[in-house]
Formats: structure tokens, sequence, C-alpha cells
């Protein structure tokens, strides 16, 4: 299922990048995505300005209690105010999937262009490493590494990116090849640039926009990756404001308040919608051609 | 077809030996000396002696290619090591919670396939219609809900609500639908997608003009030509999906209790029992291209042109 943009084969990437920002804000299902979006980056960002009480204050003689005033969504069963951890868990979840995805990038940018560009040996042997890790269902494989590391948020963090970074690199080879091909890249070969020059200056420019939707595209998987693994204890660990983690709290209290798992889902819900319809936008932006088909998962 | 067969086999041996030392290789990743962990698992004292012990039990003091070969050797003899928490073998313990995880992950790709191949067919027919963007939002919601999410809403308003389905256990069909439906919904939403872009593209193909040309009506088209040919990418994703689907039901097997291969995964790293956990990672990573094998073969045979590549 290779990322080939055959649409913009011909076309300058100037041009093919300017249409594609047309494209994709003209779509209204994926500027919509790109409003709720914004609207959760910047509850993050003003947590502590918005947030009614403090996430972590525990007070038992609260529990439970129903909305009010006070607490517009109730408490949770050790009395905190669930409206503030949730968010401040729009914070955690948000800025720990962009740092995977920073990381995952950090792995594969070099591995990809390196392989596309230097070709032979070293292609083969980087993208034999790929083949294998992508052998693994990628969720077993996190699941396991952060199990082995022991539970903490930074060691799952490490081990979405030890697994995922694989499926990128080799897109990122794929669109090195076809830029490779071009007339400026021998033209500035021609001219005297370095291979360094070439791949960081000329290629790397030519693949930024296509890899930015790829990462838009991944960032809603990436968010649902963290939160079920934070689901299952092994992220974020308690008091810590998650989503996975209060849905996991709310277990035992899915009889008497129903409520505490409804919020954190529906955020999950939200922002992972929000972030596949951007996505899905950019994709169809860059290859108009391709009728709306989900990446494999 | 028998040459075909024979290189994808042998294509399978450097995968696996990179599955094994993938597998091999995360136990490095364990934070701190897995005979004292082993000790402790069995409430042994984890004294100097017991750990040195121990090591040299394990192989432990041995030089790490080494450990591997043996290692290896075992796997090959289907000896995945011994469960620090059962003390049982762990190739045993497996296949012994392997039937309940096939039986969930069987359900739910028929749950996938009977909500996915209708829809995705109606999407295409009605392509720009309510219909059809009301089955691409759907599809969003599939592939944006939270499997854990999806189960405890199914749990409360079916459950502890309705008193429909039971919310925990291994039992008759009713145990079974609710984790299969988790499961099974957010797949569905890539195959919807995927066969209206697949039925989309094959109707623009010349054969079918050809099939209208000659007068075929437009059921008999869609029915012996179109179908045919647009189920093609659903079979690869099928396969695919089967192995993600083993790694998924581990949530989901957690939710509900289901005595599968994902619980025992998650309750063997709570308690650290690292044997469980490479044990499982190999088993369903040899599944995993196993089922992708299959899925080529059978594409293989159902598209002859394959072969030739």
């Amino acid at each position: 299922m290779g990322g080939s943009n055959n649409g913009s084969n011909n076309i300058p990437g100037a041009v093919f990048a300017q249409n594609m920002w047309q494209n994709f804000l003209r779509d209204k299902q994926a500027m919509a995505g790109l409003l709720i979006v914004l609207l959760f980056l910047a509850v993050g960002l003003l947590a502590p300005l918005i947030a009614p009480h403090d996430p972590l204050q525990i007070d038992l003689a609260n529990k439970l209690l129903p909305p009010s005033l006070s607490y517009p969504l109730g408490t949770d069963h050790l009395g905190r105010c669930e409206l503030s951890r949730l968010i401040y868990a729009t914070r955690v979840s948000l800025s720990n999937s962009i740092l995977v995805l920073a990381l995952i990038l950090l792995i594969s940018i070099p591995v990809g262009s390196v392989s596309g560009y230097a070709g032979g040996a070293i292609d083969n042997i980087l993208m034999r490493i790929t083949d294998i890790l992508l052998a693994f269902p990628s969720l077993v494989l996190s699941l396991a590494i952060a199990g082995l590391i022991g539970p903490s948020l930074a060691h799952l963090l490490i081990a979405l990116a030890a697994v995922l970074w694989a499926g990128y690199a080799r897109i990122i080879r794929g669109m090195v090849l076809q830029i490779k091909e071009k007339e400026f890249i021998t033209a500035a070969r021609a001219s005297g640039a370095s291979h360094f020059n070439v791949v960081t200056r000329h290629i790397m420019l030519h693949a930024m926009t296509p890899i930015i939707a790829l990462a838009a595209l991944e960032v809603g998987g990436i968010i649902l990756a963290i939160s079920g693994l934070c689901f299952l204890g092994l992220g974020a660990q308690p008091p810590t404001p998650e989503w996975g983690v209060m849905l996991n709290d709310s277990r035992p209290y899915i009889q008497s308040d129903p409520n505490l798992m409804l919020y954190p889902g529906l955020a999950i819900f939200l922002v992972v919608g929000s972030f596949n319809l951007v996505g899905e936008g950019l994709r169809k932006a860059i290859n108009p051609q391709s009728g709306g088909r989900m990446a494999d998962r | 077809m028998g040459r075909y067969i024979f290189r994808r086999l042998l294509n399978l041996i450097p995968v696996l030996l990179g599955i094994s030392l993938i597998d091999f290789g995360v136990m490095s990743f364990v934070s701190g000396d897995p005979a004292e962990i082993m000790l402790s698992a069995s409430g042994i004292q984890p004294t100097v002696e017991a750990v040195t012990a121990v090591r040299h039990a394990l192989g432990l003091d041995e030089p790490l290619y080494l450990q591997y070969c043996h290692w290896l050797w075992n796997v090959l003899h289907l000896n995945l090591g011994i469960s620090f928490r059962s003390s049982l073998p762990v190739a045993a313990e497996l296949m012994q919670r392997l039937p309940a995880t096939l039986e969930l992950t069987l359900c739910a790709l028929c749950i996938t396939l009977l909500i996915g191949v209708p829809l995705g067919i109606l999407a295409a027919l009605h392509r720009d219609t309510l219909i059809d963007h009301a089955c691409s939002m759907l599809s969003l919601a599939g592939a944006s809900m939270p499997a854990f999410w999806l189960a405890l809403l199914l749990i409360y308003y079916l459950s502890v609500r309705l008193r429909l389905f039971p919310s925990m256990g291994m039992g008759g069909i009713g145990h079974l639908l609710l984790p299969a439906f988790t499961l099974g919904f957010g797949l569905s939403s890539a195959y919807i997608r995927l066969l209206r872009a697949s039925i989309l593209e094959t109707m623009q193909k010349q054969f079918i003009v050809a099939a209208q040309a000659k007068g075929m009506t437009a059921r008999a088209i869609m029915l012996r030509h179109v179908l045919k040919n647009a189920m093609l990418p659903v079979v690869t994703l099928l396969g695919m999906n089967f192995g993600h689907l083993l790694g998924g039901s581990a949530i989901v097997e957690t939710v509900f209790s289901w005595p599968g291969i994902g619980k025992f995964m998650v309750d063997a790293i709570y308690s650290k029992d690292y044997p469980v956990i490479q044990g499982y990672v190999l088993m369903v990573a040899v599944f995993f291209v196993l089922a992708n094998l299959l899925v080529d073969l059978f594409y293989a045979l159902l598209d002859p042109r394959i072969k030739l590549r």
C-alpha cells in the first residue's frame, strides 16, 4: 500500500504543494476537524488558566459528586474535579502523541532518506530491518516492550517509536526514490552540491509536505495507542490525569457513576476523529484520485 | 503454483529468523536481573547463591550469542521456556488459551465483514448521496472509537442497563457477542472505505464498459464482474487484520475477562512473567506472517498475474 502520489509525478514540487493547500482549505470536513483540533490544542495549552480546580487535589469528603456549579462535571472516586482532570489530560495526550511522532520522524527520516538515496547494500540492510519490524503486529510489539521496560509514560513513548518508525521509513524511502530521479536533483549535483546537501536541502524540502500529511494522518492512531496502553496500566501512572487512566479508574463505578467513563472516552473519540478528518483531507488534497481510502491501520 | 509456493516459503526463513532475533532482543529491555525476578516471582529469597544458581540454570552466564543459539534451538523444538508464575511450560499455557482467542478473532472478523461489505457496496452504489455520506461518517466513527471505550459503553448500556448480555467471562454466544462486536466494529471502517474505493475503481475499467456494451444488466455486471475484482484488496486486508486482531484483542480480552492469550499476556506483564511475554510475541508474530502468506497464496490463486512477479 505504498504512498505513491502518481498525480504529482510530473508537477514541479512548488506548484504541487500550492495546489495541495488550496484543495485542503476548501475541504469543509477537514476544516471542521482542524477547528476541533485547534480547540483541543488551545485547551491543552491554557489548561492552568481554564481548569476550575487542581486536577490532583484529592478531597475524599467530596467524592463521586454529581455535576454542580463548582464541579461542572462532578468529581471522581477520590473527589478530584472531573473537568479539570479532563482538561489537563488533553495536555498529556496531545504533547505525548506529538513527542512520539517527533521520535518516529527522528528515526525514519534519516533511515528512509539514506536508504532511498544511497541504494545498494545500505538500502538492502536497512529495508530488511524494517521488513522484520513490520512482520510484527505493531501493538503487540509495543505492548511487550513497554511491559518489559516497566510501566511508565516515557517507556511507553519509547516502545511506540521503536516499533512504529519502520513503516514511515519505508514510505519516506519511496518518496526519496521518486524525487531523486527528478531533473533538479541532477542539476544540483552537477552544480557541485554534496550528497549531504542534496538530501537535506533539495530532497527533504520536497518530501516535507507529504511527510507532514502522513504524520497528520497518523496522530489519531498514535493517540489511540497511547490511551489504550495507558488504559492497561502500561503508561501514565496515577495520579497523572490521562484519558486512558481515567477510563480505567472509572471501571469499578460503571454501575453507580457511568458519567465517569463517558467523558474521557468522548474526549479521545473527538480528538482522534478530528485528527482523522484533517489527515483524510490532507491525503485527498495530495492525491485527489484516491477515493478516500484509509491506509492500513 | 508449486514453484511460487516454494519461493514464498523460502522467503519466510530470513523473516522468521529476524523475528526470533528481535523477540530474543526485546528481553534486553528488561529492567533488572531475570534470575532475581524469577526467584521473587516464585517466592524464594533471592540470595547471591540462589541467583547464581538460577543464572547458571537459565544459561544467563553464557555469552549472548550462545544464549540466543540455545534459545532458538529450544524454540524450534516448541519449547518456549517455563512460566515464572505457574512453573508450567509457556507453550502449553499459550496453546491452552489460543482457542478462546481464535474463537473471538474469527467471530470479530465475521462481524467486520457483515458490517463492512454491505455498507461498502451501498456507499459505492449511491456515490455522493446521503447514504454514501452516512457510511463514511460511520466509518470515521469506527476508526476513531477507542476499543476500550466502546467496550465500556456496550457493557454499560447492554449489560448493566438492559441486562441483554453478560459483561464478562466466556460461555455461550452471549458472552462472545460484545467483545467480538467491539473488535469488529473498529475494523469494519477500513473495509467500508476500501471496498467503496475498490468498486468505484473497478467500475471504470474497460471490461465493464465491454460488458455494458454487450447488454448485460447492471445487476449482473455488479455481481459477476465488479464485485469479484473489487474483493481482491479486501482479501489482503483480511489477512493483515487477522494478525492485528490477535494483537488488538489484548485490550478487549482484558476488559471482558476473556480467557485468551491476550489477557494472559497482559496478566504476564503485571506479574513480570517474562518467558510468557516473549513466547506470546513470538507466537503472534509467526501467526501474523503465516496469515499473510496464506492470503498471498489465495490471492495468487485468484489472480494468476501475481505469480509472475
